[in-house]
């Protein structure tokens, strides 16, 4: 499949700031960590910067952004219009929250239930992101049972690392949640490498042999393409560029995404807060970020559509 | 809503003959012809007298050859178009309801006035069948040519697909797969029609028919000592020209 960067931001972008959201609704609700309203405004308008900026590039995808208001139409049977639903849902239940350190005569009982919203909604709008993937049939490597865990994951532990960022350069370090963070980031990595595996392994049922249904003639080669040059099947479809550098590039994934990241929340739990030690946090919140970035784009770049069949190439 | 008619009164459909098929294009050719006047005009071709030419088109004519590995090798030339699947996920994933399946006949369109471009029922398609026009912003695809085939403008018997009125060979023919009794259901049966990718799940309504099986030695059969050898060995005598002939021979 195509790399469009527009989805591959989108995704990135809006996954990290629904995870931040989690993170910081879920402390507000909990009281588990600490949610200063310092910290609660930055992070929580850092959140909805981070969603809003990706639900926009999303849009710069369409032939028609115009039209993008039609999107919410069909919530009854699209999970791209399940996605729309939840993601404008979201908003007005992370706003109030974030009033909340604001306004402080807001009762408490109104905060928790803006608290759980945020938590329900966000959640449910990253896995209608997984599931608008998960759901495309001619894409085995997407039709997957590995594809939701996967992204809600991700959007978890790059909201995390902005999270633990965050609590750190407020001077509330909160060393438990930085080891939940580390062991969050290795389960999402493994999980990841699990689903490599898988894809490398997958045995798709679909072949030119069923696609033409000529399989009683024997072995079937494609002798002559219908046109002389790529059409949009193939541009968008049969991408194939990154193929071949798929395993440099996975390597590079988890350098950025797991490495990098695990070894600066390692170095600010055994260091004394200081800017060298939010430096090297922020360092590798960048590194994070970068890493689920690859990830993305490997998830497009890897991914072999059925309609190639036809073309005589191999899914 | 994009939901699906819970059943279609008819289920209008194509079945293509790939024993006779002879990859000559006339089914594309004439499919744009008409389509770019049609339902989802225009078919933007971009650069289309350049080196890299790219088009909407809603038939595109494959061809592929088969080895069986004991010497038997065939040609098989293969046009590809949307199955108007009776399941179509390229329907259900739409998030305006542009994508459509009729429910008086089956046909499954795009409403060119709500798309949005998102692209994901081509992802959906595993068939091929939608092509995005880029210089429109919208998705296309074959309509069936639903505009063709309802025409009280055209004589009766033009109102057919234009990809089936094009075929020299008649190897594309259009009907209801519906009816078990109606003329293209009975070809199917006779011929053990079948569909693409059935695997899927979406249910084509469009059906294939197999090659039939070639005849290994097929110049054998002829008696070559009995063949006429086509020299005019034994001219004509009678009547003027025979005059003539006698007259000249002498």
């Amino acid at each position: 499949m195509d790399p469009a960067y527009s989805i591959i931001f989108f995704s990135s972008s809006s996954g990290a700031g629904y995870g931040l959201l989690i993170w910081l609704a879920t402390g507000r609700l909990t009281g588990f960590w600490n949610t200063s309203p310092t910290l609660g405004m930055v992070t929580g308008l850092l959140a909805l910067i981070l969603v809003s900026a990706g639900l926009l590039a999303s849009m710069l995808h369409l032939g028609h952004p115009e039209r993008a208001w039609r999107a919410f139409s069909q919530w009854r049977t699209s999970w791209l219009s399940h996605e729309g639903v939840f993601a404008i849902l979201t908003y007005p239940a992370a706003l109030l929250l974030i009033a909340g350190w604001i306004a402080t005569e807001i009762p408490n009982s109104l905060l928790a239930t803006a608290s759980a919203l945020t938590i329900v909604l966000a959640f449910m709008t990253v896995a209608c992101t997984a599931m608008i993937y998960a759901s495309i049939q001619p894409i085995p490597r997407w039709h997957n049972g590995w594809v939701l865990p996967l992204y809600l994951l991700f959007s978890l532990a790059s909201g995390g690392m902005l999270f633990i960022l965050a609590l750190g350069l407020i001077g509330s370090p909160q060393p438990p949640l930085r080891a939940t963070l580390l062991g969050l980031l290795v389960l999402t990595w493994g999980v990841k490498l699990l689903y490599w595996r898988y894809i490398d392994r997958q045995k798709v049922e679909s072949s030119t042999a069923t696609a033409t249904g000529l399989s009683a003639l024997g072995e079937i080669r494609q002798l002559e393409a219908p046109h002389t040059s790529d059409n949009y099947l193939l541009k968008e479809m049969g991408y194939q560029i990154a193929r071949k550098h798929a395993g440099r590039l996975r390597r590079n994934a988890l350098l950025f995404g797991l490495a990098g990241p695990v070894i600066a929340v390692a170095i600010d739990l055994s260091v004394a807060p200081s800017a060298l030690s939010h430096t090297i946090m922020l360092l590798g919140t960048l590194s994070a970020l970068t890493g689920v970035l690859l990830e993305r784009w490997l998830f497009f770049a890897e991914a072999r559509h059925l309609v190639t069949l036809y073309y005589g190439r191999g899914v | 809503m994009t939901g699906l008619p819970p059943s279609t009164g008819k289920k209008l459909g194509l079945v293509t003959d790939l024993d006779i098929c002879v990859g000559c294009h006339a089914c594309s050719v004439s499919c744009k012809e008409w389509n770019a006047g049609g339902h989802s005009a225009p078919l933007t071709d971009l650069n289309p007298y350049a080196h890299d030419p790219l088009g909407v088109w809603f038939n595109r004519v494959h061809v592929y050859e088969t080895d069986d590995g004991e010497g038997h090798t065939q040609t098989v030339n293969f046009p590809r178009s949307c199955l108007h699947c009776e399941e179509p996920a390229c329907v259900t994933v739409c998030p305006t309801g542009a994508s459509y399946k009729r429910e008086e006949d089956g046909i499954v369109l795009i409403n060119a006035d709500t798309c949005i471009g998102c692209k994901l029922c081509s992802w959906a398609c595993p068939y091929g069948a939608r092509e995005f026009d880029s210089d429109d912003g919208v998705m296309k695809k074959c309509t069936l040519c639903v505009d063709r085939i309802y025409n009280e403008n055209l004589p009766e018997d033009d109102r057919v697909p234009a990809c089936v009125q094009a075929c020299p060979t008649q190897a594309r023919h259009f009907g209801d797969l519906g009816d078990p009794a109606s003329d293209i259901s009975q070809l199917v049966e006779r011929r053990g029609g079948f569909s693409l990718m059935p695997e899927s799940g979406y249910k084509p309504v469009n059906q294939y028919l197999p090659p039939r099986q070639r005849k290994d030695q097929a110049v054998a059969t002829l008696d070559l000592q009995n063949v006429p050898s086509g020299r005019n060995d034994d001219p004509q005598t009678d009547g003027f020209l025979g005059w003539i002939d006698k007259m000249l021979s002498r």
